[in-house]
């Protein structure tokens, strides 16, 4: 079996997951994002499953599109990486199967974005719908910082930042969880501390081992189905009312979550790789 | 051993380095790309783009 790895820029978790395929003597090669051209009326593939690892979304989406059209196996698909590079496609298709997720309204200018944010009360979080390790969040606490906000956003933006994606804030215990599932297992999850209300651990948040409750398993195995399955980073959110799903990730960092779990997570994430190249 | 393309520091890779590897420079602390290990050759990293992310 041959083993495509679609990448660019080489983080821990890339150089990880090699060492991991040279330990097993597996075949595998390095597919630069930036050096290959996808030839829609001829392409050929010489890998058994590719990996995608890219940084970025774009790039990662449409080399998947192509792919998978032409029945090439990758982790993840195509249609995982559509759902989960958006966030509003996420909690659309959380929402639309009943995984419970913080409530969250969509609006297309400032106007009807500011009536939203006033039906849900401050304080709400806007987020930009593409994007990741925390950038762009916003905390609007008040009308006078929500109107500023969709102001900048709507006259300094690219045309994305013009879907308002409006949540409602959920207070947390200082912490939320991130769960990492491979097929039909939660393999571990992370509490992730920060004294800050964001609290991925690219913006300073520590990781500690969380286990992995029956609880936790059910609901994260229900949002794994609900974008398609695969290898998935399930950030939860505990409240009083039970835990929500906050975001999946689909290209996910796992550098600060092998010790503190002691899961080798990048030997279990080559383990699913060579199942879908053998299927 | 390679000059940082920032600064002009000595900078050291590992000895697993791999082409397409982020390093910092320990001197000015920029982001240098490894675009070729043999001979070892650095350029500044690409900026950090919207799209970015896990």
């Amino acid at each position: 079996m041959r083993i495509g790895v679609l990448c660019s820029r080489l983080r821990v978790e890339e150089k990880l997951l090699f060492q991991e395929m040279e330990r097993r003597g597996l075949s595998y090669g390095k597919i630069d994002d930036r050096e290959i051209i996808l030839d829609l009326s001829n392409l050929e593939v010489s890998y058994d499953v590719i990996l995608e690892r890219c940084i970025n979304h774009s790039r990662a989406l449409h080399t998947l599109c192509v792919l998978n059209a032409r029945g090439v196996r990758t982790v993840n698909t195509y249609r995982v990486a559509l759902t989960c590079g958006d966030k509003l496609l996420t909690t659309n298709a959380l929402a639309a199967n009943g995984v419970p997720t913080p409530r969250t309204l969509i609006a297309y200018t400032p106007e009807s974005a500011l009536a939203a944010i006033e039906r849900l009360g401050y304080p709400v979080v806007l987020k930009p719908t593409v994007g990741s390790w925390g950038r762009l969040l916003s905390k609007v606490n008040d009308r006078e910082a929500a109107e500023a906000l969709l102001e900048h956003k709507q006259i300094l933006g690219s045309y994305h930042h013009s879907t308002f994606y409006i949540q409602e804030y959920v207070e947390k215990p200082g912490r939320d969880i991130r769960a990492f599932v491979i097929g039909e297992e939660t393999i571990c999850a992370i509490y992730r501390t920060s004294a800050h209300w964001i609290t991925n651990t690219a913006r300073g948040g520590v990781a500690s081992n969380c286990p992995v409750t029956p609880a936790i398993h059910d609901l994260c195995q229900r949002a794994a189905k609900a974008v398609g399955g695969g290898v998935l980073a399930i950030d939860l959110l505990e409240t009083e009312d039970g835990l929500l799903v906050n975001e999946v990730n689909y290209t996910m960092e796992f550098r600060n979550s092998i010790a503190p779990t002691g899961v080798n997570i990048p030997q279990r994430v080559i383990d699913y790789v060579v199942k879908v190249g053998q299927q | 051993m390679a000059e940082c393309i920032e600064c002009g520091a000595e900078v050291e890779t590992s000895e697993d380095a791999e082409e397409g590897e982020i390093i910092e420079c320990p001197e000015c602390g920029v982001e240098l790309e490894i675009i070729s290990v043999e001979p070892l050759e650095l350029a500044l990293a690409p900026e950090e783009e919207e799209d970015w992310g896990e």
